[in-house]
């Protein structure tokens, strides 16, 4: 199977799991924005998103995807490691054009993989897990599992929690200014001219989407429960 | 005016492909700055013999940067630091300071082990070119010189793609230890040309699969292979190459 047994292949994979997963992240960032305009309606995608079949199904995909990416970035990293060779470089002088982010990829996904286990547990454990498990209530907060905007609103009056998801966002920009164009060079459709525009439309892009995200969150840290005219 | 400069030079020395290998030193005294980095590693390895230890042993042939022989990572860098890519041979002393300390080592990858000191073998890129960078055409008579047309803006980037000299400064900068821009590079200078279509899936498969199976490793595009490429090869060689490999597979 050319997709695992070839190193195009398996970049293939990594680029079409890593763009699926930016359409993923537009949705959610999409999702979030409305909670800075109704709480009802929040609730209702909540709701909507919640112990249902297709929910569920969705759900089971993207953690197929997640863990396709996460699995494949392993093998790559490893192979890598091996191909460079046992001795290394005394004295590296890294070039000007070479990104930071381009070089730390691996790294930058293990703080996403960390960053996403502790959302999972401050908002699908409280949510959809907790429909099933727990008499549709909420564990640690005694709020409705559908209450959605009372979730970030608990989460994001912690300060720590804050500064973690910033810093988890931050670390998703930077993995992202260099993935999106990173998967366009390697499914072939970029080129002497599209080089430059997937870069400059991954990074307005990947912005736009990343500050959907910090928005929200520095919302509920700082006005959440006190200034929302929807409370 | 050429001036003197006096420097640390400090080589890697390792006895084959199994030794561990370790650096050393010695102290380089008024050394033109017009001498090129080559020049100076033969006065260092006349001082060598002349003090009755062995030389320093490193590739070079042409030492006009036609030939892709010269091979040295020099103070953190494919060929030494130069504004435009040059390798080593082009090179010369008056890029270092006087009280330098010049740090010299070989292309470290696993598919280029090393023979001796700062040479390495590099035979792997002649198996990948064996593999599919040619084309097959009858011999006989040849035919008249406009028979097939093809665009000057195709043929120049052919050329361009056709002026990788197979160093490995790509494959030594890459944290990847990946030979992806070479080989994007033998497989675009055909892919471009009518004469190179015929086999073009056919190529890059070929290719592709002989570096796969050598040990190279997956290019992530940190784009560092085209940052040091002393022929100014383009990462876009690399997305033609994905281009290739993807029609051709999914043809199958």
């Amino acid at each position: 199977m050319w997709l695992i047994n070839s190193s195009v292949g398996r970049k293939v994979v990594m680029s079409v799991s890593g763009l699926a997963l930016i359409l993923f992240l537009t949705f959610h960032a999409c999702m979030n924005v409305v909670a800075l305009f109704s709480r009802d309606g929040y609730n209702m995608i909540c709701e909507f998103l919640g112990s249902n079949w297709y929910a569920v199904a969705g759900t089971v995909a993207l953690a197929v995807l997640i863990a396709i990416h996460f699995v494949f970035a392993v093998i790559l990293t490893l192979q890598n490691r091996k191909a460079r060779g046992a001795n290394r470089y005394a004295v590296s002088a890294k070039p000007d054009r070479v990104e930071w982010a381009s070089q730390n990829m691996f790294v930058l996904g293990i703080i996403i993989v960390l960053g996403l286990v502790l959302h999972l547990y401050n908002f699908w454990f409280n949510m959809m897990f907790a429909e099933f498990a727990n008499g549709g209530m909420a564990f640690a907060t005694g709020l409705s599992a559908t209450d959605g905007y009372g979730m970030m609103q608990y989460t994001f009056s912690c300060p720590v929690y804050t500064v973690l998801y910033l810093v988890w966002f931050a670390a998703i920009w930077f993995h992202l200014t260099h993935g999106f164009w990173s998967a366009m060079q390697t499914m072939g459709w970029s080129g002497k001219t599209w080089f430059n525009r997937w870069r400059c439309i991954g990074n307005i892009y990947v912005t736009l989407v990343m500050l959907c995200f910090v928005v929200v969150a520095l919302y509920f840290a700082f006005c959440g429960s006190c200034c929302s005219a929807t409370c | 005016m050429a001036k003197n400069i006096s420097f640390t030079i400090r080589y890697w020395k390792q006895n084959g492909p199994k030794d561990a290998g370790h650096f050393e030193e010695r102290r380089m005294h008024d050394i033109p700055d017009d001498t090129s980095f080559l020049e100076m590693l033969d006065i260092l390895n006349e001082e060598l013999i002349n003090d009755g230890k062995e030389p320093f042993v490193f590739d070079h042939d042409c030492r006009e940067g036609i030939c892709g022989m010269c091979s040295l990572y020099i103070n953190g860098t494919p060929h030494g630091k130069t504004e435009r890519g040059a390798t080593t041979c082009q090179l010369y002393m008056r890029r270092f300071n006087d009280g330098d300390t010049i740090t010299v080592e070989p292309w470290r990858s696993a598919a280029f082990p090393v023979i001796k000191d700062c040479m390495v073998d590099r035979s792997a890129f002649d198996k990948i070119q064996a593999a599919g960078g040619y084309t097959t055409i009858r011999t006989g008579q040849a035919q008249d010189a406009n028979a097939i047309l093809i665009p000057k803006d195709d043929a120049d980037e052919a050329m361009d793609c056709a002026t990788c000299i197979g160093c490995g400064a790509c494959v030594a900068a890459c944290k990847n230890g990946s030979a992806m821009l070479f080989v994007s590079s033998k497989v675009s200078q055909f892919a471009l040309l009518p004469q190179g279509r015929v086999e073009a899936a056919k190529r890059a498969k070929a290719m592709v699969a002989k570096m796969d199976e050598l040990g190279f490793g997956n290019c992530t595009n940190t784009r560092a292979c085209e940052a040091v490429c002393p022929k100014s090869e383009s990462i876009a060689n690399i997305a033609r190459l994905n281009r290739e490999f993807l029609k051709a597979k999914l043809a199958d």
